[in-house]
C-alpha cells in the first residue's frame, strides 16, 4: 500500500496499473526499506510526501520513474548522436587540426625563437618597453622553474581558441546589431552559454566527440569564451554616434562602405575589451578543459588535486596567474592604445 | 530678376508613428499637432509646406526647437520619407529615385553640415576633408589636393594631419564646411551649422560662410532657432512653427510686416537699426527740390543712418544705387521703422 493509491482507484486506472506491474529497476530507497523491513507507509500528513513520479509509481507500477527520465533522455541523445556526428565531425576537424598544429608549432619550436616573436608581439600590439620587459620577465621564470612547455601549450589553446571566437564572434555581433530580430533570437543563446556551469556543457561534448580529439575541449572553450565578443561587437556598433552615422548617409555611403568605414573603426575599442574578456575566459575554460585532455598548466592543477600534490598544484596555479596577467595586462594595453587615438 | 527654383518642395507632409497614412487623414481635416498626439499617438512633423529654394541663394528656415526645420531639411536629402507630398530637384522628383540614383544624388548634388560636426574621430582633418570623395572612390593621394585647398580656405592650414578631437569647436566646424566644399556639390544643406559654437565665433564663421557664397554662389539651405543669424545670412527666409511654415519671404519685409503673433514676438527685441536697411524703409519718389543732408546707400542700415545724422531728426537723406538716386529717407520715416510692432510704416516699400 502506498499513499497515492486512493488516488488512481478514483480515477478508474487501477486496471492500467497493474498491467505495468512488471520489475523495474529497483532504486536505492526502495532497497533501503526493503532491507530494514518498514512500509513505505506515511503514519500521518505530516509525512505526506510530494506527489512526485517516483512516489506515484509507488501506488501505480505503470506511472514512470523519474530515472526513466534521465534514461530516456540519454537514449534519445545516444539516437540522434550518430547522425549528429556525421555532420558535426567534418566541421569541426579543421579545429582539431590547428589546435595539434599550434601545440606541435609551439612546442617544437625552440625557446630562443618563440620567446623573442612574443615579445616583438607585445611591443608591436602594446608600444610599451615596460610590458615587454615584463612579460620576458615572467616567461623566463616559468621556463627556469621548468614550466616552460605547460605554459605554452596553454597559450597555443587560447591563441587559436580566441582567434576562432573572434573569427566567428565579430561577424554574429555585426549581424545582431543590424537587425532586431536576430538580436532577439540570439540573445537568449548568449544568456545560456553565460550561464550553464562550464562542467555542464562539456557532458554532451563528451558523447558526441572522443576525448582522444582535441576538438572536444576546443569546442567547449570556444563555446564559453565567445559570448563577450558578441555581445560588444553588437553593443559597440548600436552605440556607433548617430550623427555620425547619419554623416556617412547623407554623403551617399553604401551600407558596406559604412561598415567599414564607420561602424567598425568607431566600435573597436567596445570590440576589443570583448576580445580582452573572451581571452581571459579562454583561460578559465583551458583549466577546467584539462578534465577532458585539454594539456597545458590545467592538468598539473588537476595532478594536484588528485594525487594530492600541493606543491604542484600551486605552482600551476601560480603559472595560471601569471599567464593571466600577462593577456590582460597585454589586451588592455593595446585597447588603450586604440581609446587614446580616438577619443572625442 | 528671374530666379531659377533649384529646389522645389510642394505640399510636403510628415507624421511620425505606426500608421501615418491614417494620420495623415485627420491632419487634413485640420487636426492640430496637440491633438493628434492626444488622440492618435502621432507626431506632427511637417504639415503643408510649400517652399521654393532659389539657386545661388541662401534660404534661412527658422524655428523654436521642436518646429520640425530638422525634419524639414532632412527631406531634401531624403534621411526622412514624408508622409506625403513632392520634392523636385532642378525639376526631376526626388522621391522617385531608387536606392543607387538617390546615393548618386547624396554624393554629388547635395552635401551636408551638422550641428554637432559628425567628423569622423578616426580620421585626420585631411581625411574627413576628403570624405566625399574618398566614398566616390579616390584614394588620399587623389583627393589630396583638392582637400588641402579647401582647408586652406576655411582657415585650417597646417592642421590637416591632427585629428577632430585635437580641435576646438569652431575649427571642427570649418573641418565640417570643408568636407561639404570638398564634395563640390550645388547645394549645402546646414542644419543648425554654427549653434553650437561660442557667439564670438559662431559670428566668424557667419562671416567666412557669407565669404564663401560671394565667391561660390551655391544654393544653401540653412537652419537656424536663432534671429539675428537668419537675418545677417538669409536671402529668403522661412519661418516655422509646430511645423507649418506661418511665413516666408524676404527678411526685410517680415520684419516690417510679421503676420503672426509668433513672429512679433520673435522680432521684438531684436537690434532693428543694424537689420534693416534703407531700401526696405526709404520713400521711392526723389524730390529735387528739397535740400538733402547727404547720400545714403540702399544697403546701408539704419544703424550708419543713425550715426550720420548725428541726431538731427529733421534731416532728409537721398538714397543712391550705382550713383543714380533712387529714393530719398527722412529720419522720421526712420525713427518710425525703429518702432518695434506689428504695424508697419506706410511707406513700406514692397
Ligand atoms: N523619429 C521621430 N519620431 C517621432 N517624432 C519625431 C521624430 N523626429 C522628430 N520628431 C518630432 O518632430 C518634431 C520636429 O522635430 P525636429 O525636426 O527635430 O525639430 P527642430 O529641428 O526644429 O528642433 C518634434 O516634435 C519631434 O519630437
Ligand atoms: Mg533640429
Amino acid at each position: 500500500m502506498a499513499t497515492y493509491d486512493s488516488l488512481f482507484s478514483a480515477l478508474g486506472l487501477k486496471q492500467w496499473c497493474a498491467e505495468g506491474k512488471a520489475d523495474g529497476p529497483m532504486s536505492m530507497a526502495d532497497l533501503l526499506n526493503k532491507a530494514s523491513g518498514k512500509s513505505a507507509e506515511p503514519e500521518s500528513l505530516w509525512d505526506l510526501p510530494f506527489p512526485s513520479m517516483d512516489a506515484l509509481n509507488d501506488s501505480c507500477a505503470a506511472f514512470p520513474k523519474s530515472r526513466e527520465l534521465t534514461q530516456g533522455l540519454e537514449q534519445g541523445f545516444l539516437a540522434i548522436k550518430d547522425n549528429l556526428s556525421l555532420v558535426l565531425d567534418p566541421i569541426t576537424q579543421p579545429l582539431s587540426w590547428s589546435l595539434d598544429g599550434a601545440l606541435y608549432g609551439m612546442i617544437n619550436t625552440p625557446w630562443w625563437i618563440v620567446i623573442p616573436i612574443m615579445l616583438a608581439v607585445v611591443f608591436l600590439v602594446t608600444k610599451s618597453w615596460k610590458l615587454v620587459v615584463f612579460v620576458g620577465a615572467s616567461l623566463c621564470l616559468l621556463a627556469f622553474i621548468d614550466y616552460y612547455v605547460y605554459a605554452m601549450q596553454t597559450l597555443a589553446i587560447i591563441f587559436v581558441c580566441a582567434f576562432l571566437c573572434v573569427l566567428f564572434g565579430v561577424p554574429i555581433g555585426i549581424a545582431m546589431s543590424r537587425s532586431n530580430t536576430m538580436q532577439r533570437l540570439t540573445i537568449p543563446v548568449l544568456d545560456m552559454l553565460q550561464t550553464l556551469p562550464p562542467f555542464v556543457y562539456l557532458i554532451p561534448l563528451i558523447f558526441l566527440f572522443s576525448v582522444t580529439e582535441s576538438k572536444l575541449y576546443g569546442i567547449a572553450i570556444i563555446l564559453y569564451a565567445i559570448v563577450p565578443v558578441v555581445r560588444l561587437t553588437n553593443l559597440g556598433i548600436r552605440l556607433v554616434d548617430k550623427d555620425v552615422i547619419e554623416a556617412a548617409d547623407a554623403f551617399g555611403m553604401t551600407p558596406r562602405q559604412k561598415l567599414f568605414k564607420v561602424q567598425i573603426p568607431l566600435a573597436l575599442p567596445n570590440i576589443m575589451a570583448g576580445v580582452n574578456q573572451t581571452i581571459m575566459m579562454s583561460l578559465a575554460m583551458v583549466v577546467i578543459a584539462s578534465l577532458v585532455s585539454a594539456p597545458g598548466l590545467g592538468v598539473l592543477v588537476l595532478r594536484g588535486i588528485r594525487n594530492l600534490d600541493l606543491g604542484v598544484g600551486l605552482i600551476a596555479g601560480f603559472g595560471i596567474v601569471i599567464l593571466a596577467v600577462i593577456l590582460d595586462r597585454v589586451t588592455k594595453a593595446s585597447l588603450a592604445r586604440i581609446n587614446a587615438s580616438q577619443n572625442q | 530678376m528671374a530666379d531659377d527654383i533649384k529646389i522645389s518642395i510642394k505640399n510636403l507632409y510628415k507624421i511620425f508613428g505606426p500608421t501615418p497614412d491614417v494620420a495623415l487623414e485627420h491632419v487634413k481635416q485640420g487636426m492640430n499637432k496637440a491633438d493628434l498626439l492626444d488622440q492618435h499617438n502621432h507626431v506632427l512633423g511637417l504639415r503643408d509646406i510649400n517652399v521654393d529654394i532659389l539657386d545661388g541663394k541662401i534660404t534661412v528656415i527658422m524655428g523654436l526647437s521642436g518646429s520640425g526645420k530638422s525634419t524639414l531639411i532632412r527631406h531634401l536629402n531624403r534621411l526622412i520619407e514624408p508622409t506625403a507630398g513632392e520634392i523636385q530637384l532642378n525639376g526631376e522628383d526626388v522621391l522617385e529615385l531608387k536606392e543607387g540614383q538617390l546615393r548618386q544624388l547624396r554624393r554629388e548634388q547635395m552635401s551636408m553640415v551638422f550641428q554637432k560636426f559628425a567628423l569622423l574621430p578616426h580620421k585626420t582633418v585631411l581625411e574627413n576633408a576628403g570624405m566625399a570623395l574618398n566614398i566616390r572612390g579616390s584614394s588620399v593621394a587623389d583627393f589630396e589636393s583638392e582637400a588641402v585647398k579647401w582647408l586652406a580656405r576655411v582657415g585650417l592650414e597646417g592642421n590637416e594631419n591632427q585629428f577632430p578631437h585635437q580641435l576646438s569647436g569652431g575649427m571642427q566646424q570649418r573641418v565640417g564646411i570643408a568636407r561639404a566644399l570638398v564634395s563640390n556639390s550645388p547645394v549645402m544643406l546646414m542644419d543648425e551649422a554654427f549653434s553650437a559654437l561660442d557667439p564670438l565665433i559662431r559670428s566668424d564663421m557667419q562671416d567666412l560662410l557669407l565669404e564663401l557664397q560671394g565667391e561660390l554662389q551655391k544654393t544653401i539651405v540653412f537652419i537656424t532657432h536663432d534671429l539675428d543669424e537668419a537675418l545677417k545670412l538669409s536671402d529668403h527666409l522661412v519661418i516655422l512653427k509646430d511645423g507649418e511654415v506661418v511665413q516666408q519671404g524676404d527678411p526685410q519685409d517680415i520684419l516690417l510686416n510679421p503676420n503672426d503673433p509668433y513672429i512679433v514676438a520673435f522680432i521684438n527685441d531684436i537690434n532693428r537699426a543694424r537689420v534693416l536697411r534703407v531700401r526696405s524703409v526709404m520713400n521711392r519718389t526723389v524730390d529735387n527740390d528739397v535740400d538733402y543732408a547727404g547720400d545714403l546707400l540702399e544697403n546701408d542700415n539704419l544703424e550708419t543712418v543713425l550715426s550720420r545724422s548725428g541726431g538731427d531728426l529733421d534731416k532728409v537723406f537721398r538714397v543712391v544705387r550705382n550713383g543714380e538716386a533712387v529714393g530719398s529717407l527722412s529720419m522720421k520715416e526712420l525713427t518710425l521703422a525703429l518702432v518695434p510692432t506689428g504695424e508697419p510704416t506706410e511707406e513700406t516699400a514692397a
